[in-house]
């Protein structure tokens, strides 16, 4: 006797996000990109000011260990209008803090729709996709398309005169990794 | 003949005899795109607006569980932006293998009709893949490729055209 081989429904992939504020506008990024989550009043001490005229959207850079992490404000990178910003997330495998106003909540999402070709410009890097929570679309950032390569190189040039400053500037403090 | 990359090649006159168009208004004027680059007229409904570089993109509606970009085409075909209440017609655009969908805000209703065509010469707007004649009005058939961002330029300037340049 053949028995018909039982054909299982594939489970449903989700995945973990957070929605955050910035500027007013919701955003989502996967929670598995996210290492910490930071107040800016916790790393006031230990960061220190960086100046790089090509890349205004950084202000601060934070020592961990040998590495520098750049502090990027989400409102500049987005274009959007500057807001007060209560936050940081401190992204893995990525040299990126990102600094935003608040978290919305935590999430799943289910389905990513990919950017039409209408949209031909820097958003393409800027989103994974888009997806659609309780009725609205939520755009889903990419971890890795908020410094380019240009930039970082910038930045890291502009990071060495910070690092070399005489002691009279703010102290290194090293952060837990 | 010349043709665009990507659009099968097929005989002049195959091309312009009847074909069925869509005639849309916008504001005070009417245009036409053919028939088989349109998917559907849906009532006005909430557009999402999120940070982006576009020009030409305002935001995006859900229609059917996929995300429709919104262009508005008015500004560039009548000088200004449509301001009345609109319908969104979803449209079709072709690029070699690919096709996807973008909502173009029009005035009011659409029809559909059957018209002969009259290919666009080396003079017209890039926005122009083909005149028609209707009710006594010369309409333009419309090159949505021409009109809407993030589609590649193809020989000839027709764009996503459905329709090739004749040659003389």
């Amino acid at each position: 006797m053949r028995f018909e081989p039982v054909h299982k429904t594939p489970a449903v992939r989700t995945e973990q996000i957070i929605l955050f504020r910035s500027s007013n506008q919701i955003f989502a990024i996967s929670s598995a990109s996210v290492q910490e989550v930071r107040s800016v009043d916790s790393l006031a001490g230990a960061s220190m000011d960086i100046d790089e005229a090509g890349v205004p959207k950084v202000r601060h850079l934070l020592k961990r260990g040998e590495r520098s992490v750049y502090v990027v404000n989400a409102a500049l990178h987005f274009g959007l209008r500057p807001s007060p910003a209560a936050l940081i997330f401190l992204l893995r495998k990525t040299r990126v803090g990102l600094l935003i106003d608040g978290i919305e909540k935590m999430t799943t999402m289910t389905r990513l729709q990919a950017l039409s070709p209408a949209f031909c410009h820097e958003e393409r890097v800027w989103y994974r996709g888009l997806t659609v929570l309780d009725q609205n679309v939520i755009p889903v950032v990419n971890p890795q398309g908020f410094l380019t390569e240009q930039e970082l190189l910038q930045l890291d040039a502009a990071a060495g005169a910070v690092l070399e400053a005489p002691a009279a500037c703010a102290p290194e403090v090293g952060l837990t990794p | 003949m010349r043709t665009g990359s990507g659009i099968d090649t097929v005989s002049w006159a195959e091309q312009l005899d009847a074909r069925s168009c869509v005639l849309l208004r916008l504001g005070d004027r009417r245009f036409a795109l053919a028939a088989d680059q349109v998917s559907e007229l849906v009532a006005p409904s909430r557009m999402f607006r999120f940070a982006h570089r576009t020009p030409g993109i305002d935001g995006v509606i859900l229609r059917r569980g996929r995300v429709v970009p919104v262009c508005d085409i008015a500004e560039r075909l009548i000088g200004k932006r449509l301001t009345s209440r609109r319908y969104y017609l979803i449209s079709k655009r072709r690029q070699e293998a690919a096709t996807d969908w973008i909502a173009l805000p029009v005035s009011g209703d659409c029809e559909l009709i059957q018209a002969d065509l009259t290919a666009a010469g080396p003079s017209d707007s890039p926005h122009v893949a083909a005149w028609l004649s209707h009710d006594g009005e010369v309409i333009e058939v419309l090159n949505l490729g021409a009109l809407t961002p993030g589609m590649e330029p193809m020989e000839g300037g027709a764009g996503s055209a459905a329709l090739p340049e004749a040659q003389a």
